[in-house]
């Protein structure tokens, strides 16, 4: 391979190449959007370039992260969890510990920076479980913006606590109807209030997907999981991880961990996509392991889809996975063999949101309980000696209802 | 045809009528300078009236009603015809529009039947210009090749597809070029005049320009004033005629449209009518925006 993998996308905005007239072939990414929106995308691929070589904008980052986030966030040994599969030693990058709960506030804040420097000071941005409206909010207080997020009406419905933090922190929730009223639905009307309002709004868009710049831009602000997890590994261990484990919805935190490490050719990437129900029941959201490649929100992919071209619904019992897409990167790391996707079902979450909690004392998301399920499955038939790093890319407190409702009917019933 | 025919067999030319082929199959090269769009604005220009482009959603609400909407059209006014083809997330679209498609996908609507709607129009009516207007996924997943193929055999004169920007369209308005299939490219507010010369490159049939930065369907009745130079910026590059669409709902704004553009486009006051009161409500509306559209160059003068 004569480009090095971290550099990619090419000129185009594709993953995994195009031809010398822009077209994808069999490369990913892209930016497939209406014309009102391409001179304004041209702009921010601009402007983010700019940013990104300007060492006064990554120092305010860097400060930022520090002091408001909380970086670095530890790379914890789960002790117990290791013993508990008596195979190789589980780490635990512990994104649930930065400030607002997740890994999602490493991009808002990121894009909140950018938006500043253009001059826009409306920020808008889509929600599945909350996570990611609440860390736009809250940078859009800090920053002194206006925020808008949209968030599917079932959405609001399962995730209460994250909209009552949106309102607290100043931002307007509009709930969408339209379509099945989740996380792609927002996208969509994000993207249509963005149409309306190009003038003075910024669209934070949550996950690696949407048009380039997009997917490179929210992959370099989140790659500060993977490259901390790599110093710190080997300020312990004197090694490289043999695995590194993800959650994979859209794909952010599971880029952001992977990034650094895409040229270690002996480090496995394993993304972990939600099964739902079951890939055989057809209520899942496993794009790669369910779907085909096709187009929607700006950018090539593979995408739950059926024989129309109509998008499926996704369903997962987390919010933030229920998603017909990946990040084209994924895509691409998929169909290049370097990084390798699996499916945790439900079900497995549960069980794995349950086994942390007793064995470690930490309530991860739905969402993280996807990827610690498999680390589980993967480290009981490793040695001791090997090391694999699970992103925790959030806490559960969000998820509450949801666990309770599962593991503690009665609970949930009194 | 049977509906359980349309996605597993490739569509091949003897799946379709072969009678309905007129002007395509004997020269893949059909000049789109002599095509029914062309001879249609040239008519209107010897008659110093613009044209009336109606859009309505392909099976919306029902393959029937679409249907006997769609063959009544031109006789109520309608000069061009835009067939919006159904998909279940379309991002420029207003409410309007998003419920028409999804009436129709609820229905049972397809790509395919979308293209045999308009194969059966086309043997009814030879002149009336046909656009086809969606989004790109259902096309690729159709198959792009099969689908131009198709469209153009089934008498379809051009395509508008939201979100694919000439960046990556040069290899599909080539093909489309050779099968006599206008790609007409859309225009925006935000366009900047740099960026006329790649979208025009591209572009055949005519031009549409979006009258305002926002999804369809938004009210306007600041439209024709809002337009400005911008017009006359397009005339001065390109031969082609220039339509205006989104917002435009009544018939005084498309009076004031039609003194500027070549055609005015009327899309979700028509399909929100469609679905309010049935296909005569929507054909009412179709012959006063005509009325207006005749009388507005004559008023002026």
């Amino acid at each position: 391979m004569s480009t090095k993998m971290v550099d990619l996308p090419d000129e185009h905005g594709f993953f995994g190449g195009s031809d010398d007239r822009g077209q994808a072939g069999r490369g990913y990414g892209g930016r497939y959007v209406a014309e009102t929106l391409m001179p304004l995308i041209d702009e921010i691929e601009a402007a983010y370039d700019e940013a990104r070589a300007d060492p006064a904008f990554q120092a305010r980052l860097d400060e930022l992260r520090r002091d408001y986030i909380g970086r670095a966030t530890p790379l914890y040994f789960a002790e117990r969890l290791t013993e508990h599969f008596g195979g190789a030693k589980l780490y635990l990058k512990r994104e649930d510990l930065n400030h607002t709960g997740a890994h999602k506030i490493n991009n808002a804040l990121g894009q909140a920076l950018l938006a500043s420097r253009m001059g826009r000071r409306r920020l808008i941005a889509e929600t599945g479980a909350g996570m990611h409206g609440v860390a736009v909010a809250t940078v859009a207080a800090r920053l002194g913006m206006t925020c808008v997020i949209y968030m599917g009406a079932t959405d609001i419905e399962r995730q209460q606590p994250n909209v009552q933090r949106m309102r607290l922190l100043g931002a307007e929730i509009v709930p969408v109807h339209a379509g099945t009223a989740t996380l792609k639905d927002a996208m969509n009307e994000a993207l249509r209030d963005w149409v309306a309002n190009v003038d003075d709004t910024f669209y934070i868009i949550g996950t690696v997907a949407g048009p380039a710049p997009y997917p490179r831009m929210v992959r370099d602000f989140q790659s500060v999981i993977g490259r901390e997890t790599r110093e710190q590994l080997l300020a312990m261990q004197h090694r490289l991880p043999d695995s590194l484990v993800a959650c994979v919805g859209g794909g952010s935190n599971a880029m952001g961990l992977f990034h650094a490490f895409l040229d270690d050719a002996d480090v496995a990437m394993i993304g972990v996509e939600a099964a739902g129900e079951g890939l055989e029941s057809g209520r899942h959201a496993a794009s790669i392991n369910g779907g085909t490649p096709g187009i929607l929100h700006g950018n090539r992919t593979y995408l739950l889809q059926d024989d129309d071209g109509q998008i499926r619904d996704a369903h997962s019992i987390s919010a933030g996975l229920d998603y017909p897409g990946v990040g084209p990167e994924h895509a691409y790391l998929h169909d290049s063999g370097r990084a390798s996707y699996v499916a945790v079902t439900d079900d497995e979450a549960l069980e794995a949101v349950a086994l942390c909690c007793r064995l470690e004392g930490i309530l991860p998301a739905l969402e993280s309980a996807h990827a610690l399920y498999h680390a589980g499955r993967l480290a009981a038939t490793q040695d001791p000696d090997q090391v694999i790093v699970v992103c925790l890319s959030g806490r559960g407190d969000k998820d509450m209802d949801t666990i309770t409702r599962h593991l503690m009917p009665e609970e949930a019933d009194s | 045809m049977s509906a359980s025919s349309l996605n597993t067999d490739a569509l091949d030319t003897n799946v379709l009528d072969t009678d309905a082929l007129d002007m395509n199959t004997s020269n893949t090269q059909a000049l789109i300078a002599d095509s029914r769009l062309a001879r249609r604005f040239a008519a209107l220009k010897a008659a110093d009236r613009a044209a009336l482009v109606t859009y309505v959603m392909a099976g919306d609400p029902d393959p029937e009603t679409s249907r006997d909407l769609l063959e009544r059209l031109p006789a109520a006014g309608a000069d061009i015809i835009e067939l919006g083809m159904p998909f279940s997330d379309p991002m420029a679209d207003g409410v309007a529009i998003q419920r028409a498609g999804q009436r129709a996908l609820a229905n049972g609507q397809t790509l395919f039947r979308t293209l045999e709607r308009v194969r059966d129009f086309r043997r009814r009516d030879d002149d009336t210009p046909i656009v086809l207007m969606g989004y790109l996924n259902p096309i690729q997943r159709f198959g792009e090749d099969r689908f131009l193929q198709a469209a153009a055999e089934a008498g379809a004169d051009g395509l508008i597809l939201v979100d694919l920007p000439p960046e990556h369209g040069a290899a599909l308005t080539a093909r489309a070029r050779d099968l006599g299939l206008a790609r007409i490219p859309l225009v925006a507010p935000t366009t900047p005049p740099e960026r006329l010369p790649k979208l025009l490159a591209q572009g055949d049939g005519f031009v549409y320009r979006i009258a305002f930065n926002g999804v369809t369907g938004t009210r306007r009745t600041d439209i024709a004033a809002s337009l400005g130079e911008s017009l006359s910026e397009l005339k001065r590059r390109s031969p082609l005629p220039v339509a205006v669409g989104f917002g435009v709902r009544d018939g005084d704004t498309a009076a004031a449209v039609a003194r500027v553009a070549d055609a005015v486009v009327v899309g979700s006051a028509l399909v929100e009518r469609l679905a309010e009161t049935g296909v005569e409500g929507a054909l009412a509306l179709t012959r006063e925006l005509a009325e207006s559209i005749h009388g507005a160059r004559k008023s002026e003068a």
